[in-house]
């Protein structure tokens, strides 16, 4: 066991170092970004100087030496555009975008493993068909597209939610069904196979045999059995959330991270981008390794050597 | 093969042919020029003349629509076809010859799957720049990965059956083992994954051309439309109503067919 959870964090120290670099040098392939930085009348001199004062004068390598020494004590250089230090730039982003993601999870988890079970228990009835066909389309219809019409019929329309910024619960309604529908719909999905697979084993027959009532059958046996799948997906998705999250959080000005990410990327602030990066990966990588984790206890069969 | 094709996934094909029709005959079906400003007509909504309504520079919705299907499924299929080619290739010579190379790809492999896949894409395309050959490139180069996990799977199970051992074991050289022995026996997966695949890459293409990136305007891409129609959400709901309604649909078509070809071609990934 410990064998394995060493392996697993050097391998996902390693994924987050490669990433890192990556990104790194590809964002200097489009060229030195100072010229975004200064005003229009600036002096060829001051560009020099600038750029001297900021290391982009220095050949890439070198660059890339003086970025891994700091980063290795936290300091990941100061915002081209704030001219402050990066890190603390990001982390203050973080509480509004953890705080989206963990009700939108909620609104997942709630939602969606119900309509599953339902659907699966209740097999080809009208219940059933419903929840197909809200999944499916649930897992066409673009996030972006989705949050502008909640905007539009939620907000313009009926006027029941503000439709940007941040503050009291109303604020987050619509952006966190935005973030929602697309795992709900995946969840939801999953769900219904899983239980339906484990409807179908043995060890069902032999409860319902005994004279167990359904609900217990669901309960005690289908349920557990067939939280493997889900938990994988609901694990790995909560990583794409942070994907989702940019979208989302440009549509309804949402003040965290993936709002800010992109701005960084589209204004080529390649500090805070490089931190973003980091976090991104991060989260990423110790989402997959709950996931793992959680197998031990749901299957006993499962064990890390 | 032996599924009727019925119900949803008749409605999926339907779907499909439609999108194609309208990507292949767009300058027959689209009542207006696509890029034809009037600016008599700005913002006119849904009407007899115009049923999707005009936007900010008095063109025809609808017209932008249906040429819309043009890049959408251009992107949707060439990228398909690319990352598949990339991906596939990869993937066979990882699970099949193992080592370094193996290790080599696997690695690259998991450090892009370590990261969301619609934020490396954008990170990518800001990088490569806009327009629509680096929107294909950049979903490739995001995308390719997924089909080496599959393939590579798949050719770790097949390498030591019999018939392969046999073929080795004759003297075959290894193209012919791998293109006549391997390769056949990993269609199907790969079939099914491109086209579920489709619908991602064209949802994909169509969320990076609203944040800024990718197709750039005037083109008509239904991803760009929405963004156009975001700053007139307030009044002028149409604008982003129908291009995005066009590609939900477009997307739900190709998941319906794609399920229906999973049930049909390999019941064991049902999911």
């Amino acid at each position: 066991m410990t064998r394995y959870l060493v392996a697993r964090v050097l391998q996902a120290v390693i994924a987050v170092f490669f990433a890192l670099t990556a990104v790194f040098f590809l964002v200097r392939i489009t060229g030195d970004p100072v010229i975004l930085f200064l005003p229009l009348d600036v002096q060829p001199k001051d560009i020099t100087e600038f750029r001297h004062l900021l290391g982009f004068d220095q050949p890439v390598w070198v660059q890339y030496g003086t970025f891994l020494g700091r980063a290795l004590h936290g300091d990941f250089g100061a915002s081209l555009r704030y001219r402050a230090p990066a890190l603390p730039l990001v982390l203050q982003r973080f509480p509004a975008t953890v705080k989206l993601a963990v009700v939108s999870l909620a609104l997942v988890a709630a939602g969606a493993v119900p309509i599953g079970v339902v659907s699966a228990s209740h097999r080809g009835s009208l219940v059933d068909t419903l929840g197909i066909a809200v999944t499916a389309l649930g897992q066409a219809v673009p996030g972006f597209w989705l949050g502008l019409m909640l905007i539009w019929i939620f907000g313009v329309w009926l006027r029941w939610f503000p439709v940007s910024g941040y503050g009291d619960w109303t604020h987050f309604v619509l952006p966190a069904l935005t973030l929602a529908a697309f795992y709900a719909a995946q969840i939801a999905r999953v769900t219904r196979s899983a239980v339906l697979d484990a409807l179908g084993q043995d060890y069902v027959r032999t409860a319902r045999a005994k004279g167990m009532s359904e609900p217990n059958v669901l309960a005690r046996h289908v349920l557990k059995n067939a939280a493997i799948p889900v938990v994988t997906v609901f694990g790995l998705n909560a990583g794409q959330l942070l994907g989702g999250a940019v979208v989302t959080e440009t549509i309804f000005a949402w003040p965290g991270l993936g709002g800010y990410i992109l701005n960084a990327l589209l204004g080529r602030d390649f500090p805070v981008v490089m931190v973003g990066v980091l976090f991104t990966s991060l989260i990423y990588v110790t989402m997959n390794f709950l996931v793992d984790l959680s197998y031990l206890w749901l299957n006993p069969q499962v064990r890390y050597g | 093969m032996g599924r009727p094709v019925r119900g949803p996934a008749l409605a999926g094909m339907a779907i499909v042919l439609a999108a194609l029709g309208c990507a292949f005959l767009a300058p027959y079906l689209a009542p207006y020029n696509p890029t034809a400003a009037s600016f008599a007509a700005v913002l006119r909504p849904p009407s007899h003349a115009h049923p999707f309504g005009t936007d900010q520079l008095g063109r025809d919705v609808l017209s932008r629509v249906i040429f819309g299907a043009r890049i959408a499924l251009l992107v949707g299929i060439v990228t398909v076809v690319v990352a598949g080619l990339v991906g596939c290739s990869l993937g066979l010579a990882s699970g099949y010859f193992g080592g370094w190379c193996d290790a080599v790809i696997m690695r690259v492999a998991d450090v892009q799957l370590s990261f969301p896949f619609i934020l490396l894409a954008l990170t990518i395309n800001a990088i490569i720049g806009a327009g629509l050959r680096n929107i294909i490139a950049s979903l490739v180069i995001a995308g390719w990965p997924l089909y080496v996990r599959v393939v590579r799977g798949e050719v770790l199970a097949l390498r030591n059956r019999e018939y392969v051992q046999a073929a080795v074991a004759t003297g075959a050289a290894v193209g012919r083992i791998i293109l006549r022995h391997v390769l056949p026996n990993v269609t199907t997966p790969i079939i099914v994954i491109s086209t579920l695949q489709v619908s991602q890459f064209i949802i994909a293409e169509a969320t990076i051309s609203f944040l800024g990136f990718g197709i750039q305007p005037p083109a008509a891409a239904w991803g760009t439309m929405v963004a156009d129609g975001r700053n007139y959400i307030f009044f002028a709901w149409w604008l982003s109503a129908f291009p995005g309604a066009a590609l939900a649909l477009t997307a739900l078509g190709v998941n319906l067919t794609g399920d229906w070809l999973r049930d049909t071609l390999d019941p064991r990934l049902r999911t």
